[in-house]
């Protein structure tokens, strides 16, 4: 009887030292902050002893950026050959903006990860032709998508990181993968502890569908009372969904509330106004994959490229690893302004300051992107 | 009387081996030689064996495996037949169910039709096993209150499984055979169909569920302290009311107001449990078959409490026509 009763301690206090070392635990303190109306669960749960820590670590890794020199003088344009994006600016802000490319995105490698230091103006290496398209990329999010990143506006530096590729970027999957070994082993793409979406046994990549070229439509939530017409989406499409939506969980470190009344996740009149944020961004992503990311995939070399012949691509983590605000919201144009729009006087002022989705019905046009105006702009800028 | 406060049952009977009634012709033989386990008398009867399979119960324990083998090599398969990371992954690994594109019609092996085969021997061996526990209950003399309860249980197995995928034209619908993978299933499921917490039906269910445990919890509890009268001692007690039951009997009137009694409990406490699972499939049943959305439904039938709006508007209302998804 004793011995019984030792043999269940034991087991029970091994069990509990396994689980403490499992993933996904944390110990306390738990923050938990009322974000909606009272009683609803509206709460935004936080860990304090993860959370800030782990911010100031983020903004510890951050170069030291210099004011940018005074404009005037001699254009870039003027004084390099084959510069096709930024001509317009002085060669001072010209060298000023390419050092922190350096710092960002090749501290290691310097000025040879892009140019043949012997012909700076050589496209030869692939790396310049990636990072042009990158610049072009860059003005489209700050100067179109200011619904999702405000007048924060991004830099090379928020995906990247001062790595060449940025750590939190994904491959779209080969669905062959999925068929296991021989005649056995059908995941239909999921069921794996995968860190993109919370270690859940969601599909690992719901990314490929919803937020690249996939095309498929994130919304599958019975949008009326009974059935009408075709059923929207199957339990799989419902499945990614869920994946999508674990994976912005954990990649901003919040809650479900933190977009949503759980109570009925497709109603937006019970939303918090995170949720248009976050709706703006799903679109900006899969702009930026489809426009910007995957037409750059054939001119990769093969160790860039995934089981599927494409590049990787950017979600919700690329920015914001793990933090709502990516860096906290640290505003790091201050000191670059040439990144905050295309180098085109009157489209930099029509740029919407003071557009607050929340409260407005203004209609939004940067989402509408007309593939053929960017086009032309892009002609034009080529100068 | 600390010896009623025991987790383990303190004082174990050691008589002769008991064999049973004799079986009626036609029936196998009772199969192994009966012995006594200590450890079991602890908290059970301390007699083990002997057992009867009969026709029925092998064909059960033989469709079992194979439904299991089915699912267990698939997901063995799944990791590369790794066994460190079989065990490892196992709680994420399952045999997931066709993909929608094959609707109702028979897809490849290795893209669901495992599924099918699986699904169709472990409701065959689930069935056989029902009858085996039907018959074994007539052939001892028994109601077969037990068979109907187990098939409560089966009528929300084959809903989720078998009816509701076939009603709704796909067996992609379906639950996967796996650990996570069908809580994930079930959570995504509530999600799609608005809420399932405004499902009545799920509201029942959850009502006898929990009713279930809280009956339990009350007649064991009842039972347990009035054993020192012999209250445990419940098939006498319900023909010849003894101290123990008048005592607990008393004791509900007076802190409820009204007592079930030492037969109506059982009844009480069957019904609940079987009507967890008839709501619960019906719920189950309903959902995208007949309502789409039980949060809507609700807001239509005055069921859903009204929170301040917070004033967000659907983006894809502020486009123009086409625009968004």
């Amino acid at each position: 009887m004793k011995l019984l009763v030792w043999i269940t301690a034991a087991i029970l206090f091994m069990l509990t030292v396994a689980m403490l070392f499992t993933a996904g635990w944390e110990r306390p303190p738990i923050d938990s902050e009322q974000t909606g109306f009272r009683g609803t669960g509206m709460v935004e749960v936080s860990n304090p002893r993860i959370a800030a820590p782990e911010l100031e670590r983020q903004l510890a890794a951050v170069p030291t950026s210099t004011a940018p020199p005074p404009p005037g003088g001699p254009t870039a344009g003027d004084i390099y050959q084959n510069v096709q994006l930024l001509g317009h600016l002085s060669v001072g802000e010209f060298n000023h903006l390419k050092q922190a490319w350096t710092d960002w995105i090749a501290p290691e490698q310097g000025c040879a990860y892009c140019h043949n230091l012997a012909n700076m103006a050589s496209d030869e290496v692939y790396t310049k032709v990636v990072s042009r398209r990158m610049l072009e990329m860059n003005w489209a999010v700050n100067e179109d998508w200011n619904t999702h990143v405000g007048d924060t506006g991004v830099t090379c530096y928020t995906c990247h990181r001062g790595q060449n590729v940025p750590a939190n970027a994904w491959y779209a999957s080969d669905p062959s993968e999925h068929t296991g070994s021989g005649m056995l082993g059908w995941t239909a793409g999921q069921n794996r502890p995968a860190e993109e979406v919370g270690l859940t046994s969601l599909p690992w990549d719901p990314f490929s569908a919803l937020i690249s070229d996939g095309d498929e439509p994130i919304r599958v939530v019975g949008r009326t009372v009974l059935p009408e017409g075709q059923p929207i989406g199957s339990t799989q499409d419902n499945e990614r969904t869920f994946a999508l939506m674990i994976h912005m969980s954990s990649a901003l470190n919040v809650n479900c509330t933190y977009c949503h009344n759980t109570r009925n996740f497709g109603t937006w009149n019970q939303s918090p106004p995170q949720r248009v944020t976050a709706w703006f961004g799903l679109e900006m992503t899969r702009l930026l994959n489809v426009e910007y990311i995957l037409p750059l995939s054939p001119i990769l070399p093969d160790h860039r490229l995934g089981p599927m012949g494409t590049g990787q691509q950017v979600n919700c983590q690329t920015c914001h690893v793990g933090v709502p605000q990516p860096l906290g919201g640290l505003v790091m144009t201050e000191n670059y302004p040439s990144l905050l729009a295309r180098p085109d006087a009157d489209r930099f002022s029509l740029r919407q300051e003071d557009v607050n989705i929340f409260a407005s019905v203004q209609p939004v046009e940067q989402v509408e992107e007309d593939p053929e105006d960017e086009e032309e702009e892009d002609a034009l800028l080529e100068f | 009387m600390a010896e009623n406060w025991n987790i383990f049952t303190k004082a174990q009977a050691h008589g002769p081996i008991d064999y049973g009634v004799p079986l009626p012709s036609g029936n196998d033989q009772r199969i192994g030689k009966p012995f006594h386990f200590k450890w079991l008398g602890w908290i059970g009867d301390a007699q083990v064996g002997p057992f009867y399979l009969g026709g029925y119960g092998v064909a059960s324990i033989i469709t079992g495996f194979v439904a299991i083998q089915i699912m267990g090599l698939n997901m063995w398969a799944s990791v590369d037949w790794s066994p460190i990371e079989f065990v490892r992954q196992l709680p994420w690994l399952a045999l997931e169910p066709p993909g929608p594109e094959w609707g109702l019609s028979l897809p490849p092996l290795n893209e669901g039709g495992w599924w099918i085969l699986a699904g169709f021997f472990l409701t065959v061996s689930i069935l056989l096993w029902w009858v085996r526990m039907y018959r074994r209950a007539r052939q001892l003399g028994l109601g077969t209150h037990v068979a109907w309860a187990f098939m409560a249980a089966i009528w929300l197995y084959l809903v989720l499984g078998f009816i509701r995928p076939v009603l709704m034209g796909s067996w992609a619908e379906a639950v996967p055979f796996g650990i996570f993978p069908h809580l994930d299933w079930t959570t995504a499921f509530s999600i799609r169909y608005g809420n399932l917490f405004y499902n009545p039906f799920h509201m029942l269910s959850i009502v006898f569920l929990f009713g279930s445990v809280l009956l339990f919890a009350m007649h064991g509890g009842t039972v347990m302290a009035t054993s020192r009268f012999g209250s445990e001692r419940e098939i006498e007690q319900a023909i010849d009311l003894g101290t123990g039951y008048e005592r607990s009997g008393l004791f509900w009137r007076w802190t409820m107001g009204f007592c079930a009694n030492t037969e109506s409990i059982h009844r009480w406490a069957w019904w609940f449990a079987v009507l967890t699972c008839i709501t619960g499939g019906i719920g189950i049943l309903l959902s995208g078959t007949v309502v789409e959305n039980w949060y809507l439904w609700g807001i239509q039938h005055g069921l859903v409490p009204p929170y301040p709006d917070t004033g967000v508007v659907d983006p894809t209302t502020l486009l123009t026509p086409g625009g968004g998804q």
